[in-house]
């Protein structure tokens, strides 16, 4: 999926669809901005178990190369994949140090 | 082809015509026939449908939600309590602008507990965003679950279809069962551009701040009011396939009436007979019979009322410390375009008969009265 | 207009009776409506059932309070309620009985009564079962020997379609009844 940046604001009546709909998905809201922790993954202790994929329910945690990679676009700093980790190879890192 | 039927069968071979693709219903007396019939057409695989068996009517509306959001033609039908217990998701379905279309029979609210009819579990649920067809023959219950599919997906509103408790539920007549190809002719498969798509993922009904939540709901308004303009469009269409026509609102002798009766539901029909038999007697009445209360025809309802001297309207329903709920619509209708005096009787509640007597006794006690002495009368009851 | 009124009891196919029936006026292409007693129904206890005829639509709607004829689909409810209330003078009534018209003389005056052994014939049939046999096709086959607005070979279509099993049996047993209706 495309992630559109462009935000999308409406003008006038005739512009909105019938039914309140998400437009281009939450895609088009980075929310990374909302975050005061930040998760930290230590791949040698990672098992690619993709427990902190299926949890994060931001879905902002990709899947490449066979690893999970924080999308810190979007990751708010929930900190349920630290939580969830088996290994506990997730820090919750302070943002801004 | 003709069949004698029940009304219940009606609306499922109304829904089963329809080819609904998504049945989820709770069986509740007086409703059972309806949901028992369907199943057994989607176990027969007469009708190419998911039956989704649930443990409640919420779950049931929820389960319809679901199926119209995928883009699929949804179906259910209830009664009273069952109805009240649906009542937050029929916002949510007509908040989600998803052409659900329901059947209710009517039947009274407990306590007391009870099964006959009365409008009172419809009409609570009057301001939900739902259309509301009142029918008064089985062969209007299987026409109306039809067409309010067809108007239902034009307008992205639901639906709901209302029929009396036993009155139509339980009694047998004649229905003429209109061939699947003509049905496919006039009512083309639901193409829902807002459906669910795993390739194209979006969040519905999200949060929506006061800067637009007022849009949304102008949007609905006005998706009722395109309601109107289409149903009067589909009742002529209707008629050009089908050879019947069903209106907003049905006169009958109201032209030259000194006095007019409002009804609705089999109530209405009992009505038309009365003015049959007031009429051989040189009796000027007349009846309007109010089909479609959602939305709700305000210039038919003045055009056919602007003669009436009297205009007594029935209500089988009662807004407590207030008066007939049809009265307090009708009423609202005529502020300032009519002076005729409108007396309101309040009749046959809890499935209480309402006879030909019945409404020849009201035509007889509104033309005594000059102009109604009280807000409401109750008819038939013991004092 | 015809208003017929059913009397029977629960269990025993009065509905069924009066549904049937109006499949087969229908099929004379006449306005009909039927319905039961609106409520809850128990196994054994009196139940009604209405039926409504006309050359033109019905519009009424309302119970039928004084009909024009009634059919006694149990004659043990004689004895246990007044089948006759509301009945209007000159009525017919039909009584599913082995006994003779002149011993229900007690119903009062002004009536036609006749009577049909609908049971005798349910269980030579073999329709339901010898303690609790199956009456109403039977009972339904007297009706167009008595009534006027409804022909035998409409009921007989209306039987083999309407009943769940055995059509050929309950098909001959109205055929049996229309021959055996005591009074005429």
């Amino acid at each position: 999926m495309a992630k559109d940046r462009k935000k999308i604001e409406f003008q006038k009546l005739g512009e909105l669809p019938p039914m309140v709909q998400s437009l281009r998905s939450m895609a088009a809201n980075p929310t990374g901005s909302w975050r005061t922790l930040k998760p930290v993954i230590d791949p040698a202790n990672c098992i690619q178990c993709t427990i902190c994929w299926k949890f994060c329910p931001d879905a902002a945690i990709d899947w490449v190369d066979d690893n999970p990679a924080i999308n810190l676009d979007f990751c708010k700093g929930c900190g349920i994949c630290a939580e969830e980790c088996p290994k506990k190879c997730i820090a919750m890192v302070k943002e801004g140090k | 082809m003709k069949k004698v039927m029940m009304g219940n069968h009606a609306i499922s071979y109304g829904a089963t015509l329809s080819r609904v693709q998504v049945i989820s219903a709770y069986p509740i007396t007086p409703q059972t026939q309806v949901v028992e019939l369907l199943s057994e057409i989607v176990a027969d695989q007469k009708l190419k449908a998911e039956f989704i068996k649930v443990e409640s009517e919420h779950s049931a509306m929820a389960a319809c939600i679901g199926a119209s959001s995928a883009g699929a033609r949804a179906f259910t039908a209830t009664s009273a309590q069952g109805l009240a217990l649906m009542h937050e998701l029929l916002h949510w379905a007509a908040g989600a602008r998803l052409p659900i279309v329901m059947a209710d029979v009517n039947r009274a609210m407990a306590p007391p507990w009870t099964i006959w009819t009365d409008q009172n579990d419809s009409l609570s649920q009057r301001d939900t965003g739902w259309m509301q067809f009142y029918c008064q023959s089985n062969q209007e219950v299987l026409d109306s679950v039809i067409m309010a599919y067809k108007v239902a997906e034009k307008v992205l509103m639901p639906a709901m279809i209302v029929l009396d408790a036993f009155s139509l539920s339980h009694t047998y007549e004649t229905v003429d069962i209109p061939d699947q190809a003509l049905v496919d002719r006039y009512l083309p498969p639901f193409d829902f551009k807002y459906k669910l798509d795993v390739n194209d993922p979006h969040t519905y009904g999200g949060l929506t701040t006061p800067d637009w939540y007022m849009e949304f709901r102008i949007k609905m308004h006005e998706a009722m009011d395109q309601a109107l303009v289409e149903i009067k469009k589909e009742a002529v269409e209707f008629e050009k396939v089908f050879g019947r026509r069903y209106d907003p609102v049905e006169p009958y002798m109201t032209e030259d009436a000194d006095i007019v009766l409002v009804t609705s539901g089999t109530a209405a029909s009992t009505a038309r007979f009365a003015v049959d038999q007031m009429r051989r007697k040189g009796k000027r009445v007349g009846n309007l019979r109010v089909r479609t209360l959602r939305p709700f025809p305000f210039a038919d309802i003045r055009e056919h009322l602007k003669n009436a001297k009297k205009i007594a309207i029935i209500d089988r329903n009662i807004s407590y410390g207030y008066h007939g709920i049809f009265a307090q619509e009708i009423k609202s209708a005529l502020y300032g375009h009519s002076k005729a005096p409108v007396f309101n009787f309040i009749a046959g509640l809890g499935g209480r008969d309402i006879f030909p007597e019945t409404i020849m006794n009201i035509v007889a006690d509104v033309k005594k009265m000059k102009k109604p002495e009280q807000d409401l009368y109750w008819v038939e009851v013991k004092r | 207009m015809v208003e017929i009124r059913f009397h029977g009891r629960g269990g025993q196919g009065t509905v069924i009776a009066s549904k049937i029936l109006a499949d087969a006026v229908s099929k004379e292409d006449k306005y009909v409506q039927a319905f039961p007693q609106f409520g809850v129904e128990r196994r054994g206890a009196p139940v009604f059932a209405f039926i409504r005829i006309d050359g033109q639509p019905i519009y009424n709607r309302s119970k039928i309070i004084a009909p024009d004829h009634i059919i006694v689909v149990d004659p043990s409810l004689i004895d246990a309620i007044d089948v006759t209330e509301g009945l209007k003078k000159g009525a017919t009534i039909l009584i599913n009985t082995g006994r003779k018209p002149k011993e229900f003389k007690g119903l009062g005056r002004g009536f036609r009564i006749f009577t049909i052994d609908a049971n005798e014939i349910a269980v030579k049939y073999k329709l339901g079962s010898k303690a609790a046999p199956i009456v109403n096709t039977a009972i339904l086959g007297a009706v167009p020997r008595i009534f006027d607005f409804v022909k035998l070979e409409s009921i007989l279509e209306a039987v083999r379609d309407g009943v769940p099993v055995n059509p050929d049996d309950n098909v001959a047993a109205a055929r049996e009844a229309y021959e055996s209706v005591q009074g005429v």
